[in-house]
């Protein structure tokens, strides 16, 4: 009997790599250097976050959205406050959505600033890494100013923002925004043109737009394959419905127009966001409703019925209809969900959390079958993956 | 009620009349289309709505289980769709129990693969013809399905590097403080029981 010939070895790529963005343990059967099969294997982060959920109040849930996407915190709280707030029923005082817009955008541009850079420090470029990353840490000091944490910030609530913004915060945010737009010019001179990054994103990891509709990708994966689909225009929430912005969109579905729709995004959020500051009213921030929002501090040491309001929604919490529903915001990594069942009790009965990662790490395979080893970087950095939203 | 409202109750009439023996059940609630479908059925009844020129359904968002112990049938396993085309979401539902495989739709949908694999991780609900169907999100080796109702919050193993071993050991959870649940639910809106003290009514009478 003839000896059978293996051509392929596998190789274990991760979990601590620098490239991997996190913890990703990917088992790459390779042929030489091309690759035969890839199979992620996920969960090396997981937290048990849904679960956790269904044990604690609704006021209680929001902090684990900040720690599902660390680098647009934001975002992610926001689905879940508009979620409950479809369950409770209640509208949102127009300033406070102004501010959720405003904040979700610079989510975006946490988000976008660090996926891009980092992608081209897998890449071998590491100036754009260092100039951007000063920005984002102005991004971090409007979120600091704002709520008083960096990142985890626990601001969006259901029923409005915790916090009104603080005098001055945004004059400085809309200086930033002038000056950002010539911090952008000058990393996409690094980049966009240049000949290695092209070499290295350009007909790399292409998804037709068929491939991209069937693995549920969303949001800057779709987009860069040509498909005009984002849910802040198509499902508005808050007031994106009046705000002026553009679409980009892709043509090739590789790794360099996902690239390059990641940056034009990054120029639309800044118009999002003048618009947010110059049409901001004045006006409360939260609901009125005390079953839902804790009265102020000042009234709760006066008055008795604060008191008694604001002991029972920090120890019992309010209490959600029963009812279910499916909650979707264009988070910067796609569409960030959730599908929330309450039985009207002060607890979410389930809690699944959908995550734009989790369906992009899922075609890793059909991504990078028949590319190089090499490729694998690019792929990864393209696709925005991050492990606290993927592993949950 | 308002225009979005309407399309999705047109819709669901629709669908009943297209799949008469497959969907059990209609809904439309906050604005959002609930169908549940018959477990055999499901792929069926996937394929239509992707393929059929008034749903395309191209997209499935999410796959997830659900967990009512109390239910003869204690599983729902949940499918949300969108349509690019129509600007529309449905919910699909089917319901199944511990050993009742559900048909996997991954020859459907490619996105279902890992969400099959992670209902199968957290419910233990089996999915039949599922391409590769492994544990996805928990350890390797892990036992138990913990996203079910009767899985305790803290779990059963914990794990720690043990020195002289020179490896991970896994160990029953030992806590050092009792795990204490607390029951905010106020006595008069939400506990329906007998309070402390009712007996005493009781027995006199």
């Amino acid at each position: 009997m003839a000896e059978a010939q293996l051509n392929t070895y596998s190789l274990n790529f991760g979990p601590q790599h620098p490239a991997a963005h996190g913890v990703l343990r990917l088992v790459v059967e390779l042929s030489g250097e091309t690759i035969e099969r890839a199979d992620p294997h996920i969960g090396l982060l997981h937290r048990g976050t849904e679960k956790l959920i269904e044990n604690k109040t609704y006021a209680q849930a929001l902090p684990y959205f900040d720690r599902l996407d660390y680098c647009a915190p934001m975002a992610e709280e926001h689905v879940f406050a508009l979620a409950t707030e479809k369950l409770l029923g209640i509208d949102v005082p127009r300033r406070a959505q102004f501010i959720r817009v405003l904040y979700a955008e610079i989510s975006r541009l946490l988000s976008h600033i660090l996926n891009v850079t980092s992608a081209a420090l897998d890449l071998g470029a590491m100036t754009p890494l260092l100039w951007l990353f000063e920005e984002r840490e102005i991004l971090m000091e409007f979120y600091e100013r704002v709520c008083g944490a960096r990142m985890h910030a626990n601001y969006f609530r259901p029923g409005g923002v915790v916090y009104d913004m603080p005098a001055g915060l945004a004059e400085d945010i809309g200086k930033w925004v002038d000056r950002f737009p010539s911090m952008l010019d000058d990393m996409e001179t690094l980049l966009t043109e240049n000949r290695i990054f092209k070499q290295r994103t350009v007909d790399i990891g292409i998804v037709s737009r068929e491939q991209a509709l069937d693995h549920g990708f969303a949001g800057p994966v779709l987009r860069a394959s040509g498909v005009p689909w984002d849910l802040r225009k198509a499902q508005p929430y808050d007031v994106y419905g009046e705000m002026d912005f553009d679409i980009p969109i892709g043509k090739h579905g590789d790794c360099y127009d996902r690239y390059l729709v990641r940056v034009e995004e990054m120029r639309q959020s800044l118009r999002i966001i003048r618009q947010c500051l110059d049409k901001m009213p004045e006006g409360p921030v939260r609901v009125q409703d005390r079953k839902i929002m804790a009265p102020p501090r000042a009234e709760m040491k006066k008055s008795m019925e604060g008191l008694i309001h604001h002991f029972k929604l920090f120890s019992e919490g309010f209490h959600v209809p029963a009812g279910e529903t499916y909650c979707a915001v264009e988070a910067p990594k796609g569409e960030f969900a959730v599908y929330l069942i309450a039985d009207g009790t002060n607890k979410p009965y389930r809690c699944k959390i959908r995550s734009p990662g989790y369906v992009h790490l899922s075609a890793m395979d059909m991504l990078t079958r028949g590319h190089m080893l090499a490729d694998i970087p690019a792929v990864i950095g393209s696709i925005d993956i991050v492990f606290g939203e993927i592993d949950r | 009620m308002s225009q979005a409202h309407q399309a999705l109750q047109e819709l669901g009439e629709y669908l009943r009349a297209a799949l008469p023996q497959d969907i059990l059940s209609v809904e439309v609630a906050k604005g959002e289309l609930a169908l549940v479908a018959q477990r055999s059925a499901i792929v069926k009844v996937l394929t239509f709505l992707r393929d059929d020129a008034n749903c395309q359904f191209k997209q499935l968002m999410d796959v997830c289980g659900v967990d009512f112990p109390s239910r003869e049938q204690r599983f729902e396993v949940v499918y949300n769709l969108l349509s690019l085309k129509q600007n529309q979401r449905i919910r699909v539902k089917v319901c199944t129990d511990e050993s009742t495989p559900v048909p996997s739709v991954c020859g459907v949908f490619s996105s279902a693969n890992w969400f099959e694999r992670e209902t199968w991780d957290m419910f233990g609900i089996p999915f039949a013809d599922h391409p590769d169907l492994r544990r996805i999100l928990t350890d390797y080796g892990f036992e138990g399905h913990p996203l079910r109702k009767d899985f305790p919050l803290s779990g059963y193993v914990e794990l720690r590097y043990d020195d002289e071993q020179k490896r991970v050991v896994y160990e029953p959870v030992k806590l050092t403080q009792e795990f204490r649940g607390f029951d905010f639910l106020s006595p008069w809106e939400g506990y329906a029981g007998p309070l402390p003290g009712d007996e005493k009514a009781e027995g006199k009478k």
